[in-house]
């Protein structure tokens, strides 16, 4: 920023005669550009009609008694204070929305941490059809859901291949209308459409690691399994805390997963996410009060876990 | 993890850059690169799999969940599943619907964020920073979270439902784009600006002629990065269209799977149909622009 400002007032110094008079004064009052509001303005103006104004009505929203009317109807919406939050909290269904994200981040994190670690490291090596590999990791993750659920209820279904392959061993009833397994599956789902995402975030970290550590650790006598945790894994930090950032924001918002691949969070609620039951209850109930309260607790904790866990993986040397 | 000990030769596939630093190509095949290569496979499997039985089961006539029938057999093919389908979801008008949505996002996401990436890149004024803690809030704040509000906003306040403007609107606040713009123009030497400036060119002139010819690649980029958000998007469309004529493919097959499929003759075989024209656009156009999606996701994540 200095560079710039330093580089703009020597140019204002060549040319004394622009910096006096109206303009000049502008400029001192708005910066050199002025013009540079009229260019933000179109996204400021969609941020603030579709971003900012939502934001304050759903935390408005949240201490009302607020449901839909007819268009134009001036109905009352009650001022209740903290009580849609005491109703949130205070729903079974919601502490089981929440221990579903629980399940989701424990077995999301893991499975793709170690996995896009593994498979990133093969792919930094010199093999025969890399950038194959690489493109069929990434083909998931640019493909809709709705179509990779389709496969997947064809595959995990109580006659499908799945089950075939397993014989006795197939679970009863079958994996998505499981009580044990239906939130294991959705994790399992987002894990597997993401992970080329995250192997491809971990080799451009590992391609980034100087190779003169590897060097000098290889000088050291370090062997391969301490070049990898002395030099690999604090390479690939910032790429770990982006993981674990990113699978906290997943995890709170899945609803395609829920609501298609376990049937609207079956079986009896197993699967519920956050996202689903505020779509139940604000939008097929009408209790669109609740609905945002669930929203602004979904965010503050979204934030706060997100902030906690780069403040915890943040490299502190 | 053996690149050290390696001599230095090329990369051996011609279609990939060799990452920098890259150590050791035409190495003997040990056990550790065996391994590795065996590791990649069996991912390769993993991953493409299902594409490869999603298209199988849209061609079987009957269903055979059996590991036989992740082959296809001569005598069980057939483009019935497709017809069944699109008797069900009409194809043609739900692919239109999902083209003009995704194309709206687009052509609203590359002015917004072209205007602003630009402004926040390379003009001076007061609040600059300001604007950039904007763009960046954004970001942080899932979408989802906002849905109940903005479903009220959307179709109630302004009168939205069931039209595009509705389902394209809310996906115009889109920072990842501004971030690629302001990532491209930050790259371009300042002095470039300056002289056009010197020149007597006016920014309008400066942004018309000199910053948007030269912004091409970031704009490929931008485009396809943001193809994908809406053509796949799913809960937002589904929100506000209840009308069918006006449903996106992935709203309307999403549908499809979850009230009528039932009574199809082989509902499998015409649900994995619709999910083949659904991928189809999508995963051609990830293949044919690889190297724009691959690079510049990361980069975008990592740099910010």
């Amino acid at each position: 920023m200095s560079a710039e400002a330093g580089a703009s007032s020597s140019t204002r110094s060549n040319r004394p005669g622009r910096s006096d008079g109206w303009r000049g004064r502008t400029r001192r009052l708005l910066g050199d550009h002025p013009l540079g509001y009229a260019f933000v303005t179109p996204y400021v103006a969609f941020w603030v009609l579709l971003f900012a104004w939502p934001l304050y009505l759903a935390v408005y929203m949240s201490f009302r008694d607020w449901f839909f009317a007819a268009p134009g109807a001036d109905v009352a919406r009650p001022f209740v204070g903290f009580g849609n939050y005491a109703d949130v909290l205070a729903d079974p269904v919601v502490h089981r929305a929440a221990l579903n994200v629980a399940i989701f981040i424990l077995i999301n994190v893991p499975l793709t941490v170690i996995l896009s670690m593994v498979l990133a490291a093969a792919l930094n090596q010199a093999l025969p059809l890399r950038a194959f590999f690489r493109a069929a990791y990434y083909l998931p993750y640019v493909t809709a859901s709705v179509a990779m659920i389709a496969v997947w209820l064809f595959l995990f279904n109580g006659t499908g291949m799945v089950n075939q392959v397993l014989g006795p061993l197939a679970p009863e009833p079958t994996w998505l209308v499981n009580r044990f397994w239906a939130m294991p599956m959705i994790a399992m789902f987002a894990t597997w459409k993401q992970l080329g995402f995250y192997v491809l975030l971990y080799l451009a970290a590992m391609q980034n690691i100087s190779e003169t550590l590897y060097e000098a650790a290889w000088v050291d006598g370090a062997s391969a399994l301490r070049r990898f945790t002395a030099v690999t894994l604090p390479g690939v930090r910032a790429a770990t805390t982006l993981v674990v950032v990113l699978a906290t924001i997943v995890g709170a918002n899945f609803f395609t997963e829920p609501y298609l691949l376990t049937g609207g969070g079956g079986p009896n609620n197993a699967s519920v996410s956050p996202v689903l039951l505020m779509y139940r209850a604000g939008i097929e109930q009408g209790r669109a009060g609740y609905a945002a309260a669930l929203g602004v607790i979904l965010a503050v904790m979204v934030m706060g876990l997100s902030a906690f866990s780069q403040f915890v993986l943040e490299d502190r040397e | 993890m053996s690149h050290v000990e390696d001599s230095v030769t090329h990369a051996e596939d011609a279609d990939d850059q060799p990452p920098e630093g890259f150590q050791g190509t035409r190495q003997r095949w040990t056990l550790g690169r065996i391994g590795s290569f065996a590791l990649l496979a069996v991912g390769g499997v993993v991953f493409l799999f299902p594409f490869w039985y999603m298209l199988v089961g849209s061609l079987q006539a009957a269903p055979d969940t059996t590991v036989a029938g992740a082959f296809p057999t001569p005598g069980n093919l057939t483009f019935a599943n497709y017809a069944d389908i699109d008797a069900r979801v009409d194809l043609l008008k739900t692919l239109l619907n999902s083209s003009i949505f995704t194309i709206g996002v687009i052509i609203t996401t590359l002015v917004l964020g072209l205007l602003a990436g630009y402004a926040l890149a390379v003009l001076e004024f007061r609040g600059r920073g300001l604007v950039f803690g904007i763009v960046l809030i954004s970001l942080v704040l899932p979408f989802q979270l906002l849905m109940i509000p903005l479903y009220v906003l959307v179709v109630r306040t302004y009168g939205l439902a069931d039209s595009y403007l509705g389902m394209i609107l809310p996906f115009g606040v889109n920072a990842t784009a501004v971030f690629i713009f302001r990532q491209f123009f930050r790259s371009l030497p300042k002095d470039l600006f300056e002289a056009a400036r010197i020149d007597g060119a006016t920014e309008l002139q400066i942004l018309a002629r000199l910053a948007i010819p030269m912004a091409r690649p970031a704009i490929l980029t931008a485009i396809l990065v943001t193809f994908i958000g809406p053509w796949n998007e799913f809960l937002w469309p589904f929100l506000i269209t209840k009308d069918a004529s006006m449903q996106p493919l992935a709203v309307a097959l999403a549908n499809y799977i979850t009230t009528i499929s039932a009574r199809a003759a082989n509902p499998f075989g015409a649900i994995l149909a619709g999910a083949t024209v659904l991928a189809i656009p999508a995963v051609v156009l990830f293949l044919a622009f690889q190297r724009h999606f691959l690079s510049t996701d990361i980069g975008s994540a990592t740099k910010g």
